[in-house]
């Protein structure tokens, strides 16, 4: 549980001068408190009405018993951009190479977009705004600075971007961080030249080098690095080579997400059963990610992440505790209100849409009691607070998957790897029916 | 119904006028075509009304090129009145063309002239000629080019003794020669035999199942006259039943007052149950009956039979109801209960024979619309026990245990294979793989050779049919009956998941077939099981001994790694149909197995 063992770095870093009693991730995540005392200033979490409920029911229980976040709690906004130098073969995600002319009128529109959200959504401030692709580095720098100007933010608000390491200029950074961005995700996906070249990314590891120097000395609250394990060509000792590589840098990334080459269906990697990832070697390069990342001092913060104390993304943990956030731009989701709703997916409808005047909404769904709560235990098993132990019946099939400590299931390594299996037996009821005290017994 | 009869005839017909035949032929030998021109010829059919093999009636008849249901219809030629007594065409159904030809004084036999006669056609026309019926022998398809009438001639002398002057040259196809073949049949047929004034029997030769009407059974007056007005008495089940309606197809059923002797029809009595008026049976009259039943009844046996699941357990009442149904129609099918670990609940059938299962399965799936698995065919066997019982079985997983065996006696049959003697190695190949002992070896003609195999029925049932076909490019025919029984060193192969049995698998098979089978079973078996959370095991075993072994390494990784952009619906959509797909598993020791898995390994067992 090392997250919030720092005492609240991350909230002391964003806003200087409000550290929370828990720690700002960790604490509202794991100890019962989605109310994020330290980073709005406010109350303090401790009794707050959603931090009963996330113990019991699961971080969803806010939402379910409570009639939403009010002001002052967290809330999140994706701003999605899909626009892309060139398209990674593995990757189903509405991005596109040819949309470049489109980049003002875009951003243009995701000002609309987020104005429209205030004035008649009355969405509050946000705890934590995600730049996300695509690859909202290739937007140029000013484009990138009305949007993020355009977003409410609450004092000390989490800004994330993700950058592709070729765009990672000190400049850039430098206006980013001007503009009010707090920390970068950077792509790197490996050091070793022919991963990347296998997984079709363009930088070379010299580049990716350079910019993840450029990064660490941006001043930036915290930053991130991806690696994919599991691309064509790579051997056990490959991954370990890009994992030593990050480790033995000046100035190591605060934050890894190490996933696991995912075959999505309709991308070109589909097509070619041979650069398929084995099942087996997954689970050895994970499990060696986690020991190396574990014994220099990262804690696992969920399934495919790991972080030093105080440097869990806060918008990702929003996802995870089933919070609620807005999505900007195409093929952007957004969680409110019991309901979640989805845009239009091409960037090109997006901005005929809005810029007439019309919702960019595509389609969307109100989630029934059972589903919400369903919901709720599936993403935060992925963590680990676990779920109420009484959310996993206690059958043999689930021995050695989760460990059952002070009223919460909680994954273990080998049980993270086969974490939808295990998602596959949560009891809804025994879920729900959970009251237990907060946080405090699973850490 | 009296009321609703219209008379077409005031008097019994005489019997000299009477000519009752029917076409023995070989798949696509070309008898439906035959029997479109012998309608259009004699004008029966309306010609606006007439339709490509008019007389099969059921889709399946039609695509298979088989006839089922005996059917048969009357015509007008020369001043006579001829019955085609249409036969089933399969050695499944041997009993009910005894019974067709039972009601016979002739037959066309008729022989595709690029081909020449096959198998089943022979032990047809054996049986018409024990029947006494006079063969008249017809060479079809003459205008093809590969036609040789000339070789077929021979073969026909020397196989069946007919004398070569007699055998027509015909074109069903363009209707060439076929007057003649009428012509020939009303000269060379002999007319019925019978006397109007003795007691009534008349013999039952097909029943079918008409849902207003009841059953309808297709009858050949042998002796007295069946009346309309009649109470009449089934002797061989016992039953009495007033006639609702006495007629004749001409082809379109036209009812009529009276049947004498030789004369074919069709007689309704409000049954409901085909059971109940079986081919053989015999109609006599309730108030003076006949002394004692026409000779050659049989109850039906199945020989061969399976499993039989609906794929969606929800079906298992549609499948009942779809099978007693069936039954009205088809008394030989038989059906019990039987659950199955692995496939749910479902029924055991019988069958008389492997296509008479295939046919049964495609019309419970097509005409009720059903999904099902059927488990590997099998036999009924005859154990006895080491304390002198006996206990018979059909299904595999009910073998008694070896300690307790004394030996198991399975069905044999003698299976007659004609085939171009180019093929002759790899059919006793064949023949010899499957436990065959070969009784007989007869040239019947320089190019084409008949071999007689005694061999057990066990491994005819599993892709025996296909397996000849294929070595023989097609040319191989294939007939067998059944010859009796014989002790065999067989032993029960079970295949165990987590090591618990999957009675759907369970197989009888011969000692020294065991190990391979077990081998190739257990390698199926891990390739379609999915991998679980810990290792599975899948052995084969017989008795408690294991002869193969395989393990589905236990599951590593499925977590999934990212949830884009915070597409938590995605995420959810697919962990709500994992839960639903949860739920079609079966779970055997524990080892979730989907269904598909199950039905994939059986599937690649045909």
């Amino acid at each position: 549980m090392a997250p919030d063992a720092g005492g609240g770095p991350f909230g002391g870093g964003l806003s200087g001068g409000e550290p929370s009693g828990g720690g700002p991730c960790g604490g509202e995540l794991f100890g019962g408190g989605l109310s994020g005392g330290g980073l709005s200033g406010g109350e303090p979490s401790g009794g707050g009405p959603a931090g009963g409920e996330l113990s019991g029911g699961g971080p969803a229980g806010g939402e379910l018993s409570g009639g939403g976040p009010a002001g002052g709690e967290l809330f999140g906004v994706y701003v999605h951009v899909p626009f892309c130098r060139s398209r990674c073969d593995y990757c189903a995600f509405a991005t596109y190479t040819d949309r470049d002319h489109l980049m003002a009128a875009y951003a243009a529109a995701c000002v609309a977009e987020l104005r429209r959200a205030v004035d008649t959504e009355g969405i509050p401030e946000a705890t934590s705004v995600f730049f996300g692709g695509g690859t909202p580095s290739r937007l140029p720098d000013d484009l990138l600075a009305a949007i993020l100007d355009a977003v409410p933010r609450a004092p000390g608000a989490e800004v994330t971007v993700e950058c592709n390491p070729e765009d990672a200029e000190p400049i850039r950074l430098a206006r980013y961080r001007a503009a009010g961005v707090t920390r970068v995700s950077l792509g790197a996906q490996s050091t070793v030249p022919h991963v990347l070249h296998g997984l079709g990314r363009r930088h070379t590891p010299g580049a990716l080098m350079a910019a993840v120097a450029a990064v660490a000395a941006a001043g930036l609250a915290s930053w991130s690095v991806d690696v994919i394990m599991g691309g064509a060509g790579e051997s056990d000792a490959d991954w370990e080579r890009s994992l030593q590589d990050l480790l033995a840098l000046a100035e190591p990334p605060p934050h890894v997400s190490a996933y696991a080459l995912t075959v999505e269906p309709g991308t070109p990697l589909a097509a070619d059963p041979r650069r398929h990832p084995d099942e087996d070697v997954l689970a050895r390069r994970y499990e060696r990610a986690d020991d190396v990342l574990g014994s220099a001092g990262y804690a696992w913060e969920e399934i495919s992440n790991w972080a030093l104390p105080g440097h869990g993304c806060r918008h990702n943990q929003l996802y995870w505790a089933r919070g609620e956030y807005r999505g900007i731009g195409s093929a952007a989701h957004s969680h409110r209100g019991g309901r979640r709703w989805w845009n239009v997916r091409t960037p090109d409808r997006y901005v005929r849409l809005i810029s007439s005047g019309r919702p960019a909404e595509a389609a969307g769904e109100v989630l029934a009691p059972a589903q919400q709560a369903l919901e709720a235990l599936a993403l935060s098993l992925r963590t680990p607070a676990g779920v109420p132990s009484r959310a996993l019946p206690d059958v043999p099939e689930l021995a050695g998957l989760i460990e059952r400590v002070g009223g919460r299931a909680v994954l273990t390594r080998r049980g993270r790897l086969l974490a939808d299996a295990v998602t596959a037996h949560l009891v809804v009821g025994g879920g729900m029916a959970g009251g237990g005290v907060a946080g405090g017994g699973h850490r | 119904m009296p009321g609703r009869c219209r008379y077409a005839q005031p008097a019994v017909l005489p019997t000299d006028r009477i000519r009752n035949f029917s076409i023995i032929s070989h798949v696509d030998h070309g008898k439906s075509t035959l029997s479109d021109r012998i309608l259009e010829l004699t004008k029966a059919v309306d010609p606006r009304l007439m339709r490509e093999q008019y007389l099969d009636s059921m889709d399946i008849e039609r695509e298979r090129g088989i006839t089922i249901k005996a059917q048969n219809v009357r015509v007008h030629w020369a001043d006579h009145v001829l019955h085609l007594i249409d036969t089933p065409g399969h050695v499944d159904f041997a009993y009910e063309v005894s019974r067709s030809l039972a009601a016979c004084e002739g037959a066309v036999l008729l022989v595709d002239a690029s081909q020449g006669i096959q198998a089943q056609t022979l032990a047809t026309c054996y049986q018409a000629l024990e029947h006494d019926l006079e063969i008249v022998a017809a060479l079809n398809k003459i205008d093809l080019p590969a036609a040789d009438p000339d070789r077929c001639v021979d073969e026909l002398e020397r196989v069946l003794g007919l004398e070569g002057d007699g055998v027509l040259r015909i074109s069903a196809k363009t209707g060439e020669g076929v007057a003649g073949l009428l012509d020939a049949v009303v000269a060379r047929v002999p007319p019925p035999t019978g006397d109007a004034a003795e007691p009534l029997r008349a013999l039952i030769f097909d029943s079918s199942y008409d849902q207003y009407r009841g059953v309808v059974s297709s009858i050949r007056v042998v002796s007295g006259v069946l009346r309309s007005s009649a109470r009449v008495r089934f002797m061989q089940v016992g039953a009495a039943h007033d006639l609702e309606e006495i007629g004749v197809r001409a082809p379109a059923p036209t009812p009529v007052a009276e049947l004498g002797p030789g004369e074919v029809g069709y007689l309704i009595a409000g049954i409901k149950d085909v059971g109940q008026a079986r081919s053989g049976e015999t109609v006599t009259d309730a108030i003076r009956p006949a002394p004692a039943p026409l000779a050659g009844y049989r109850d039906p046996k199945p020989m061969v039979f399976c499993g039989l699941y609906p794929i969606d357990g929800d079906q298992l009442t549609e499948l009942r109801e779809a099978l007693e149904k069936l039954r009205l129609n088809d008394s030989s099918v038989t059906f019990e209960p039987e659950s199955s670990g692995a496939l749910g609940f479902g029924f055991r059938c019988g069958f008389l024979g492997l296509l008479h299962m295939e046919i049964v399965r495609e019309r419970l799936e097509r005409e009720f619309d059903l999904s099902l698995i059927a488990t590997a065919p099998s036999v009924a066997y005859c154990a006895t026990l080491t304390d002198g019982t006996e206990v018979r079985f059909d299904n595999p997983s009910q073998m008694p245990e070896p300690s307790r065996l004394d030996h198991v006696d399975e069905p044999m049959l003698r299976a007659t294979v004609i085939v171009p003697s180019e093929y002759t190695g790899t059919t006793m190949d064949l023949c010899q793989s499957r436990r065959g002992e070969l009784e007989r070896m007869e040239y019947l003609s320089p190019e084409r050779l008949e071999l007689v195999y005694r061999i057990p029925l066990a491994e005819v049932v599993v892709d025996f049919f296909d397996q000849l076909k294929s070595r023989t490019k097609g040319y191989a025919s294939l007939d067998y009956e059944p010859a009796g029984s014989a002790t065999a060193n067989l032993v029960k192969v079970d295949l165990l998941i987590n090591h618990v049995p999957v009675d759907a698998f369970s197989t009888v098979v011969h000692r020294n077939a065991a190990d391979a089978y077990g081998r190739r079973m257990a390698e199926k078996l891990r390739e379609l099981i999915p991998r679980q959370l810990f290792d599975v095991p899948i052995q084969a075993a017989v008795g408690g001994r294991v002869i193969a072994r395989e393990t589905v390494k236990a599951k590593r990784k499925d977590v999934l790694a990212k949830c884009y952009g915070g597409d938590i619906t995605r995420k959810r959509k697919l962990l709500e149909r994992q839960k639903e797909g949860k739920k079609r598993m079966k779970s055997i020791g524990r080892v979730e197995v989907p269904q598909e898995a199950f039905i994939s390994a059986l599937r690649m067992e045909d």
